[in-house]
């Protein structure tokens, strides 16, 4: 009953504590945006201007609701459920502290990838659901730009199921207890780390959504809580992959004196605000040149990375 | 790739940088003196209305926003009688200011004059009106001017030469 009970209340709180966070995160970014800019940013609205999302969340309530007249409905309205929906079954296998997790699965980090490659339903299906020349191009962008990173994605990270020799994310981190796998898997990191970048569709690769050219993108015809879902779907992605390149790369909970949940929590956060940095300082490159970077560099230094582990592995195993 | 990192730290470096924001309502930005704000009408030395009513500033106004009428008093002086300036379609961009050739009209470094209802932005004669001479204390039109009004006659202007009778003027 009590074993019920503890589950029920982990399950609870990683589901609010996530979506907290990333409803908190669009706070951060603003304020972190502003601070590189040299400017103050969101300040008015409760202390330090935290309450701003709180605002911002009853004025999104209050919008009307509205499907444009040609638009695609049943999807038009799934769509956005379906990026927040995958983001938040992703991390049920996150490893937050030992005990804390939702599902210690055997395949966590398929499963993880998994869900990462359903995530892109959610773009894809609002681009073609709102049924105009933009979201459908930000659509199509987002299907092959996420697919062709959703590859070496994978890839990138059997490195580090070589050396843990589990799938399974808890199994992962405490192989990290001598050595984070930053270092043996220093190029697995550097690949994820931008195929995450990507996969989040984040700044230096947010194509599908490009302000400038593409007005949004995918979302363009959204308003409303509809919009607001793809947002907090995006930030969700942010803590996703954040709390992910943690979990398998910088030793997820592991840490001295401070509890493994705080460990874990400041390794994530310093993450995030470094995916907002690489937004505040670099331009988005071409469509072309973001796919020639996937497919003719990134690729094969992941299968470089994976098969130079596995040579390693296999060298020390006899 | 070296750039990019590059770029990243310098983005980075700019958090220990002072901030260039103005916290508006508690802290105002420094005005130039020359700024362009509210519209305000101004008197000469002895107190009384520079304009002249002459529409100058109506009819070089781009946006059409100054109505105004003209009338005479007993002195023979031109004045408007309304003068109304429509703030909501003022871009303030001080032709006025330059056309008023008795440097009546001008404009000061006040911006603060935001409402809730629109038609508290049209302002009258009244409110216009300040009880000084603005940006010219010295400048008197009708002192200076050759017209004649009641109490000084032609040629009884300042730097002002004793009226000419052509017809007298022989070779």
């Amino acid at each position: 009953m009590t074993e019920i009970f503890r589950s029920l209340a982990v399950v609870a709180g990683v589901l609010l504590g996530v979506l907290g966070l990333s409803a908190w995160l669009i706070w951060l970014e603003r304020r972190l945006l502003a601070l590189w800019q040299d400017r103050y940013g969101p300040n008015r609205v409760g202390p330090f201007g935290l309450l701003q999302v709180v605002a911002d969340m009853i004025k999104i309530f209050f919008k009307q609701d509205w499907v444009p007249p040609f638009a695609d409905r049943p999807v038009f309205v799934v769509a956005p459920a379906v990026g927040i929906v995958t983001g938040l079954a992703a991390f049920g296998v996150v490893p937050i502290a030992p005990g804390i997790q939702v599902a210690d699965l055997n395949v966590g980090l398929l499963f993880f990838l998994a869900m990462s490659a359903l995530a892109v339903y959610g773009v894809v299906l609002g681009g073609w659901a709102s049924n105009s020349k933009y979201s459908l191009l930000g659509g199509i962008r987002a299907a092959a730009q996420m697919l062709s990173y959703e590859v070496f994605m994978g890839l990138s990270l059997m490195g580090v199921v070589l050396l843990a020799g589990s799938f399974s994310l808890r199994e992962i981190v405490a192989a990290q207890t001598d050595r984070w796998f930053c270092l043996p898997q220093a190029l697995g990191f550097a690949v994820f780390f931008i195929a995450g970048l990507a996969e989040a569709h984040r700044l230096p690769f947010d194509l599908p959504e490009a302000e400038s050219e593409l007005v949004a993108g995918y979302h363009s015809e959204y308003s409303g809580m509809k919009f607001g879902m793809f947002f907090v779907g995006e930030y969700i992605g942010i803590t996703l992959i954040s709390a992910m390149i943690v979990t398998l790369f910088f030793g997820g909970w592991l840490g001295p004196v401070l509890p493994p949940v705080a460990w874990f929590l400041i390794k994530t956060l310093i993450f995030i605000c470094g995916f907002i940095l690489l937004r505040a300082a670099l331009p988005r490159p071409r469509y072309d040149q973001l796919m020639s970077l996937g497919w003719k560099v990134l690729f094969p230094l992941a299968l470089l990375n994976l098969i130079v582990t596995g040579a390693v592995v296999l060298a020390r195993g006899q | 790739m070296f750039s990019l990192i590059r770029s990243a730290w310098i983005v980075l470096l700019h958090a220990f940088r002072p901030r260039e924001t103005f916290q508006y309502p508690e802290q105002k930005a420094p005005l130039p003196p020359r700024y362009r704000g509210r519209i305000i009408l101004s008197r000469d030395p002895d107190g009384r209305e520079r304009c002249v009513a002459c529409y100058l500033c109506s009819a070089v106004c781009p946006v059409d926003c100054i109505a105004l009428q003209a009338a005479e008093d007993e002195d023979g002086r031109r004045y408007p009688a309304f003068f109304r300036i429509n703030f909501s379609r003022c871009i303030f961009c001080g032709f006025c200011e330059e056309a008023c050739p008795t440097c009546a009209i001008q404009l000061t470094p006040d911006y603060e004059m935001g409402e809730y209802v629109r038609q508290n932005l049209v302002y009258e004669k009244e409110d216009l009106l300040i009880d000084g001479p603005g940006k010219y204390p010295e400048y008197n039109f009708y002192r200076t001017a050759g017209l004649a009004i009641r109490g000084k006659d032609k040629g009884q202007g300042e730097n002002e030469a004793p009226p000419v009778d052509v017809r007298s003027l022989m070779p």
